[in-house]
């Protein structure tokens, strides 16, 4: 399990930026020539400011990394942070500037579906083309010829030339039979954008069982957050070409969400929060929430949490009810609490009302929500008098029974527990 | 220590050595060669009507206008050879290698796509290239076969002899060549486009310089040297002399053409393993 597959060390790879020459030898003789008499070069790119050419910039810049067998890898970062070129190193389409990559096994690389795919030859061609491509040798593609078919879902037009596949079908040709390599390092970029969700899920089942029962490494990029969290057991985060994180799929989307620095804070001034629409705020204004007796808005699931919201209300006699929906940290909501009805509005009077919430059944992790004040009738009708648009943080605190809480399988409620039953 | 270093597969390192060729490794992809090769041949002639038959077709007709302009407008001699076969003959080899050197050479760039996207032994491609014109250079060889067996049979003097062994040997070199030749433009247009342009032109020029459409014998002593010099020279007239025994067999040209071939090929290989590592950084 502890084997070392791949080792990187220091590992940089600069690019120029501004042009690299102008591309034919004239340009460049141009450019050298007019440089020469002093005058400004010809094949400069409007725009772009001359003391920048020249200057060199590093997609990768020093990265350190050990990777062992059998891990599921997820890379996330910002575009432009270096993970591709990350993977373009790996897989030796260019070389490093400086530092080592060294790795064990042989790699199928998927920067991206269906390389090699030439269109006036039939899908049984292309999947021996790509095989090729990808590293197979002809028997061993002859020996998993039916599989990949199978698993393509185009056994009916596999004998077409794929020119004239719809795009669905192309992809999940090619993915096949990349999911087919006997690689032992499996690389991929972002490859699932395409095909339905089922054959989606299709293709991540398939490599979480490569990874799980067959050992291989498997290093994904991808923006799909659900993907990294179903597939991946170990996340990086890249940040202008360095690793600024390494551990933890949760914690790793956390901080690239922005989510992993957030603050805790106790009091939240709305005064001069954005409201989703002018209505908002007119007829009822919400001016602050405090979450009482805390420095910081961090809870064991033991405690209650009790915060208190300050309104004035702007018309006279109607029921007041506050609502919000607790969202955890990647968007995924997790329930919604109504407060009933609190107060009955006086216009024009500035009121404080205390609440209390039970988080008991929140798994460990960060929260947010909108807080949202509304007018209700005797029916029960709602409407949303305001809803300051700035997400209200709080973080529950990890607790004994949830020591063994995988959220990706169980989700962020804890319902109730099951009870014996006297039986009959 | 040493131990260690050996359990990695794959080492990838800023600069490489410049003799590690990795030749193993090209070998091993054996299979994705006689791919591209078969790719070639599948979508050549994908939805036409006459298929692989245009492999003879091509052919027929380009030594058919060289024998009605250069034969018999143009008057120019053939050592005493049907006009048809001597253009035949002649063209066999020249045609082979221009056609190595010009698919090789857009290597790089046609294939950036690819080679983008995915590693393999770059040196596949180009060796595919030069394996697939090797089918149409084949055909026009057979062809030359059968239309000399119908000249004798007609009653001309043409005689088969064992000089004829000579000709796999020749068309290795010719592979070879245009190989080379081929990698060295393919490695340089990767930054200077220009080169792309001047290699149809550079190759017709070429071929005027080979005795081609041309018998050696017809030119004064002092051109003969110079256009001897010309490495494909001595291949196609050691060519002629071996097929259809016309002319001398130039064995002091034909090593310098070999001592020629083999400094290009070597020089084509070094700057192709240079520039392939990089490349997709500056095409």
């Amino acid at each position: 399990m502890s084997d070392t597959v791949i080792k990187i060390e220091g590992l940089r790879k600069q690019y120029r930026l501004g042009t690299i020459g102008g591309g034919t030898l004239t340009a460049d003789l141009q450019s050298w020539w007019a440089k020469k008499r002093g005058k400004e070069d010809p094949n400069t790119k409007i725009g772009t400011n001359c003391a920048e050419t020249g200057d060199s910039f590093y997609a990768i810049d020093g990265i350190d990394l050990e990777v062992h067998k059998g891990e599921t890898i997820g890379i996330i970062g910002a575009n432009g942070a270096g993970k591709s070129t990350l993977l373009k190193l790996l897989c030796r389409v260019t070389a490093p500037t400086e530092g080592t990559i060294r790795m064990k096994g042989r790699i199928a690389s998927m920067l991206e579906v269906g390389t090699g795919f030439h269109p006036e030859l039939t899908g049984r061609e292309n999947i021996y083309m790509n095989g090729a491509i990808l590293g197979m040798t002809k028997s061993e593609i002859d020996s998993k010829i039916e599989e990949i078919i199978d698993f393509s879902e185009c056994r009916q037009f596999i004998d077409t030339p794929v020119k004239r596949y719809s795009s669905g079908m192309y992809v999940k040709l090619a993915f096949a039979v990349a999911a087919h390599l006997d690689a032992e390092i499996m690389i991929m970029d972002e490859v699932l954008a395409v095909g339905d969700v089922k054959f989606q899920q299709k293709c991540l089942g398939k490599m979480e069982n490569a990874a799980a029962g067959e050992g291989k490494t498997v290093l994904y990029v991808s923006h799909n957050m659900a993907t990294i969290r179903q597939l991946c057991n170990r996340c990086i985060v890249l940040e202008h070409g360095k690793i600024v994180f390494d551990g933890d799929v949760e914690r790793g989307i956390e901080k690239y969400v922005g989510l992993g620095n957030v603050d805790y804070k106790p009091f939240y001034d709305f005064s001069d929060t954005k409201r989703p629409s002018l209505d908002h705020g007119r007829t009822l204004f919400v001016h602050s929430l405090t979450f009482e007796n805390k420095q910081q808005a961090v809870y064991s699931s033991l405690e209650k949490m009790i915060f208190s919201i300050e309104y004035t209300p702007n018309v006279d006699d109607e029921n007041i009810g506050v609502y919000f929906s607790v969202v955890a940290m990647d968007d995924s909501p997790v329930g919604t609490t109504f407060s009933g009805i609190i107060d009955n509005s006086k216009k024009g009077v500035r009121t404080k009302k205390t609440l209390e919430f039970d988080i008991s059944n929140l798994v460990d992790g960060t929260y947010y929500f909108y807080l949202d004040v509304f007018y209700t009738n005797e029916f029960g009708t709602f409407n949303s008098c305001d809803h300051p648009m700035e997400k209200v943080f709080f973080e529950v605190g990890k607790d004994a029974s949830t020591s063994q809480w995988n959220k990706r399988y169980f989700g962020n409620i804890k319902l109730p527990s099951l009870k014996l039953v006297g039986q009959k | 220590m040493k131990q260690r270093k050996a359990e990695w597969d794959v080492v990838i390192t800023p600069k490489r050595k410049w003799y590690s060729l990795n030749l193993n490794e090209v070998f091993r992809y054996k299979d994705l060669i006689i791919l591209f090769v078969k790719r070639s041949f599948n979508s050549q002639y994908k939805q036409t009507v006459l298929g692989p038959m245009w492999f003879v077709i091509n052919p027929l007709l380009t030594t058919f206008i060289s024998t009605l302009i250069f034969g018999n407008i143009a008057g120019i001699q053939s050592d005493g050879i049907p006009y048809f076969l001597f253009y035949l003959v002649g063209y066999t080899l020249w045609n082979y290698f221009s056609t190595c050197v010009s698919t090789t050479s857009t290597t790089f760039t046609a294939n950036a796509g690819i080679m983008g996207k995915v590693y393999f032994p770059r040196l596949t491609m180009p060796i595919s290239s030069v394996l697939f014109a090797a089918i149409n250079m084949l055909v026009i060889f057979a062809m030359s076969i059968i239309t000399m067996i119908i000249y004798m049979l007609k009653g001309c003097s043409i005689h088969l002899t064992l000089n004829i062994l000579l000709i796999p040997i020749l068309m290795f070199q010719t592979a070879i060549l245009g190989l080379g030749v081929g990698i060295i433009i393919s490695s340089m247009t990767t930054k200077y486009r220009d080169l792309a342009i001047l290699v149809s032109f550079g190759l017709n020029l070429w071929m005027y310089l080979t005795p081609v459409v041309y018998p050696i014998s017809d030119l004064s002593p002092k051109f003969r040297t110079i256009i001897l010099l010309n490495p494909m020279s001595a291949i196609v007239q050691n060519y002629k002399f071996a097929l259809l025994g016309i002319g001398d067999m130039e064995i002091k040209y034909w090593i310098v053409s070999q001592l020629t071939t083999i400094v290009l090929f070597l020089i084509g290989v070094l700057t192709f393993n240079r520039v392939e590592r990089t490349f997709m950084d500056t095409v």
